[in-house]
C-alpha cells in the first residue's frame, strides 16, 4: 500500500478540529517531508518521528514518504501530531490492519527512543474526537487517566510507538520500557478554607451568600485587613459542585494551560491573577498557540481581582465583553479561538492607595485627586455589571471564646443550592437559570414582579435621582436572591431593603 | 586507489551489468565535463538513462540513496544535458530518464541492490 491514513487533532483554542493524516510513499530517493501548515515543532517531527521509528525496530520506507495534514489549510502547531505521522508513515509499507489505522485518532508527541510523551489539551482534544465520532484514540500513558475522562471512546494508553503498531496489528517486539511520566498533580488540597473561620463580618459572609445564590458579581472595598481576600478565597467552596458538563470545562481549560488532570474536579475553580497582568494573560492569546487565559481557567467559578484599583484600566475593560457574553473570542492571524468564559467576577479594592480613606481612627495620606484617580479605574460600564457592592470596615472586636462562631461553607452552601433550586424552578421555561442572568423587564413586569408596597424604597430612590433606572434593576435581581434565601415566594418590602444595603457600596 | 574509490568502482560495474540484464546497453561510464561525472549512460530503444551509482559498504551511515539528495539531482540533470549536449548522435529521439542505483554490501558482487527509476 503506497497511501496510508489516519487521524490526529488540532486545536483551536478550547476546539478541537479533527485532521487526516495521510502519508504518500513514492519511488523516489529517501526524503520525508510533512505538508499542510505546520509550525515549528510540529516541522521538526520529521526528526522525531525519523529516530522514534529506527529505535522501535520499525525503520521508515527508504523513498520519498509525503505527509499531508488536511485539511491543509488549518494552521497547525505543536507536537501532539508525532503519533499520527509515525503512524501513517509506517502504516505505508509495515503490513498493518489499515481500517485499524485510519479509524483511530492518535495523540501524543515521541521521544527519540520511542517512547510517547504527554501533551497539553488531551482532554478537549479527545472531545472534538469523540464529537467527530471517533471511537479510539491513542494517547501518551500519562494522559490515559485524562483521555478516560471522555465517556464512549475506547482509550489506549501508549507506553512507545511499538505498542501503538502492534495494537494495529504489525509484526514487532514491543520492548520492555518504563512510561515517560506526566506532572505530578499537584497535592490534594489542604484543607478547604471554611467559611466559619471569619471573625465578625456578619454582613459581608451574608452577602457573599447572595453572591454565591444569585451569581452575582461582586465589588468589596474596605481598608487593609478588612478581610477582603479571606472572603474572597471562600467562595468557591460555598458554590454547588459542578455538573459533568462544567467539570469538563474545567478540566479541558486545566489541560490547555499544561496542568495535569487526571480527574474531573467538581469543586468550582477560582483564579486569582496579580494585578501585573496583562490583558492577553487575562484574556489568553499567544502568537502561534493560542493559549487560554485566565478568564477562560476561572469559567465556571470564580475570577478574584485582588487590589482592582491596581490593574490598568485596560485589562479591566477587557472584562466587559466576555461578562456579557459568556465567552471570549480571539483573534489572531488565521485563525480564530473560542474559549468559555461563564465566571462570577469578584472585585477587591481599597478605598484609595494609601488604603485608610473612610476609615474611622486612620487618616488618608491621599491627595483627593489620587482617590478619585484610583477608583477611577473601575469604569462605569464594569461597575455597570456588578449586582452587589459591599463595603468593608476592619473588625473593631476582637473574637472571644463565647462569641458564637460564624455561619460553616457547609451550612452555607446548603443554603446556596436551596436558594438556586428555588430561582430555578421559578425560572424554568425561560432559559435563566441564576438570578443575575435574569433582564430587568422581566423583573419588573414579569410574573414575579413585586408588589408596589414592596418597590416604594426603590421608587422613591429612583424618584430622587439616587438610583438609576439599571441600579433599580440590580437592586431588584439582587432582591429576588434574598428572596429566594429566605424561602419566599416573592419579594417583599425586607428583601429589597437588604438588597440596597448592599447595593449601597461605594460612594464616589 | 584508496578503498572506498575500488568498492565505488566495483558497484559502478555491477550496475553495468545489471542494467544489461535488463537489455540496456550501456553508453558511456564515467563521463567527466568541467562540471562533474556521470557515473553511467545506458539507453534502450525509447530512452536514454543516466544513471547514478552509489555504494556503500553497510547501512550504518544511511541508505546509499539517501546520498541522492535534491541538490544532488539538480547537478545530475544539469549534467545528462551537457551529455546529450556532447553527444547530439545518440539522442535519436530518446525520451531522457535519471536513475539511481543503491548498492548496499561490503562486496559489490553480493550487494543488495536498489533501482529507482525516473527520479525526481
Amino acid at each position: 500500500m503506497t497511501v496510508a491514513r489516519t487521524m490526529a487533532v488540532a486545536l483551536v483554542g478550547a476546539d478541537g478540529a479533527v485532521v487526516e493524516v495521510e502519508a504518500d510513499l513514492s519511488k523516489q530517493t529517501p526524503e520525508f517531508r510533512i505538508i499542510g501548515l505546520p509550525d515549528k515543532a510540529l516541522g521538526e517531527a520529521v526528526q522525531r518521528v525519523h529516530n522514534a521509528c529506527e529505535n522501535s525496530g520499525l525503520p521508515l520506507p527508504r523513498r520519498r514518504l509525503t505527509v499531508n495534514l488536511s485539511p491543509a489549510a488549518l494552521p497547525k502547531q505543536g507536537s501532539g501530531f508525532d503519533v499520527a505521522i509515525a503512524v501513517a508513515s509506517l502504516a505505508t509499507e509495515v503490513p498493518m490492519d489499515a481500517a485499524s489505522v485510519a479509524a483511530t485518532a492518535h495523540v501524543g508527541e515521541l521521544g527519540l527512543d520511542g517512547r510517547l510523551r504527554p501533551v497539553p489539551g488531551v482532554l478537549p482534544a479527545v472531545l472534538a474526537a469523540s464529537r467527530a465520532g471517533i471511537t479510539r484514540v491513542v494517547v501518551p500513558h500519562a494522559n490515559a487517566d485524562e483521555a478516560r475522562l471522555v465517556d464512549g471512546l475506547e482509550v489506549l494508553g501508549a507506553v512507545n510507538l511499538a505498542q501503538v503498531a502492534r495494537w494495529h496489528g504489525a509484526d514487532v517486539e514491543v520492548p520492555d520500557q518504563e512510561p515517560v511520566p506526566g506532572r505530578a498533580e499537584d497535592a490534594p488540597e489542604a484543607d478547604p478554607l471554611d467559611l466559619c473561620d471569619i471573625v465578625g463580618q456578619r454582613e459581608a459572609v451574608e452577602a457573599l451568600v447572595v453572591a454565591a445564590a444569585g451569581g452575582h458579581h461582586m465589588l468589596m472595598s474596605g481598608p487593609p485587613g478588612a478581610g477582603k481576600t479571606m472572603l474572597a478565597r471562600r467562595l468557591p467552596g460555598i458554590l454547588p459542585p459542578l455538573d459533568d458538563r462544567a467539570a469538563l470545562t474545567v478540566a479541558s481549560m486545566r489541560s490547555l494551560s499544561g496542568e495535569p488532570v487526571a480527574r474531573l474536579s467538581r469543586v468550582a475553580p477560582l483564579e486569582a491573577p496579580h494585578h501585573s497582568a496583562s490583558v492577553a494573560s487575562l484574556v489568553g492569546g499567544g502568537s502561534r498557540g493560542i493559549r487560554p487565559g485566565a478568564i477562560a481557567r476561572a469559567s465556571e467559578g470564580v475570577l478574584f481581582l485582588d487590589e482592582a484599583g491596581e490593574f490598568p484600566a485596560s485589562v479591566l475593560d477587557a472584562l466587559r465583553q466576555p461578562l456579557e457574553s459568556g465567552s471570549i473570542v480571539i483573534h489572531r492571524a488565521g485563525v480564530t479561538a473560542t474559549f468559555p468564559a461563564r465566571f462570577q467576577l469578584v472585585l477587591a479594592t481599597n478605598p484609595c492607595p494609601c488604603g485608610n480613606y473612610g476609615v474611622r481612627g486612620a487618616s488618608c495620606s491621599c491627595p483627593p485627586m489620587a482617590i478619585r484617580r484610583y477608583l477611577g479605574r473601575l469604569s462605569g460600564p464594569l461597575l455597570d455589571r456588578i449586582d452587589i457592592e459591599l463595603s468593608l470596615t476592619r473588625v473593631s472586636v476582637a473574637p472571644s471564646a463565647a462569641a458564637p462562631t460564624g455561619m460553616t461553607t457547609e451550612a452555607a452552601r446548603a443554603r446556596v443550592a436551596e436558594a438556586r433550586e428555588r430561582a430555578a424552578h421559578r425560572l424554568r421555561g425561560t432559559g435563566w437559570r441564576l438570578n443575575s442572568h435574569v433582564p430587568g423587564a422581566w423583573l419588573r413586569q414579569g410574573p414575579h414582579a413585586p408588589t408596589p408596597q414592596a418597590r416604594r424604597p426603590l421608587d422613591a430612590a429612583l424618584h430622587r435621582g439616587s438610583l438609576t433606572l439599571r441600579g433599580y434593576d440590580r437592586v431588584l435581581r439582587v432582591a429576588s436572591t434574598v428572596a429566594d434565601l429566605d424561602g419566599a415566594p416573592r419579594i417583599e418590602l425586607d428583601h429589597v431593603g437588604r438588597a440596597l444595603y448592599l447595593k449601597k457600596g461605594l460612594t464616589v | 586507489m584508496a578503498d572506498k574509490d575500488v568498492l565505488g568502482r566495483a558497484g559502478e560495474e555491477r550496475a553495468a551489468l545489471y542494467l544489461e540484464s535488463r537489455g540496456y546497453a550501456v553508453l558511456d561510464r564515467n563521463w567527466r565535463c568541467k562540471e562533474g561525472e556521470l557515473d553511467l549512460v545506458v539507453a534502450d530503444e525509447r530512452t536514454l538513462v543516466v544513471v547514478e551509482v552509489k555504494t556503500r559498504r553497510s547501512d550504518g551511515f544511511g541508505d546509499p540513496l539517501e546520498a541522492v539528495d535534491a541538490r544532488k539531482r539538480r547537478r545530475l540533470w544539469r549534467l545528462a544535458f551537457a551529455w546529450v549536449a556532447a553527444h547530439p548522435d545518440e539522442v535519436q529521439r530518446r525520451r531522457l530518464r535519471l536513475d539511481a542505483i543503491g548498492l548496499t554490501g561490503p562486496d559489490a558482487a553480493t550487494a543488495r541492490l536498489d533501482h529507482l527509476e525516473d527520479i525526481r
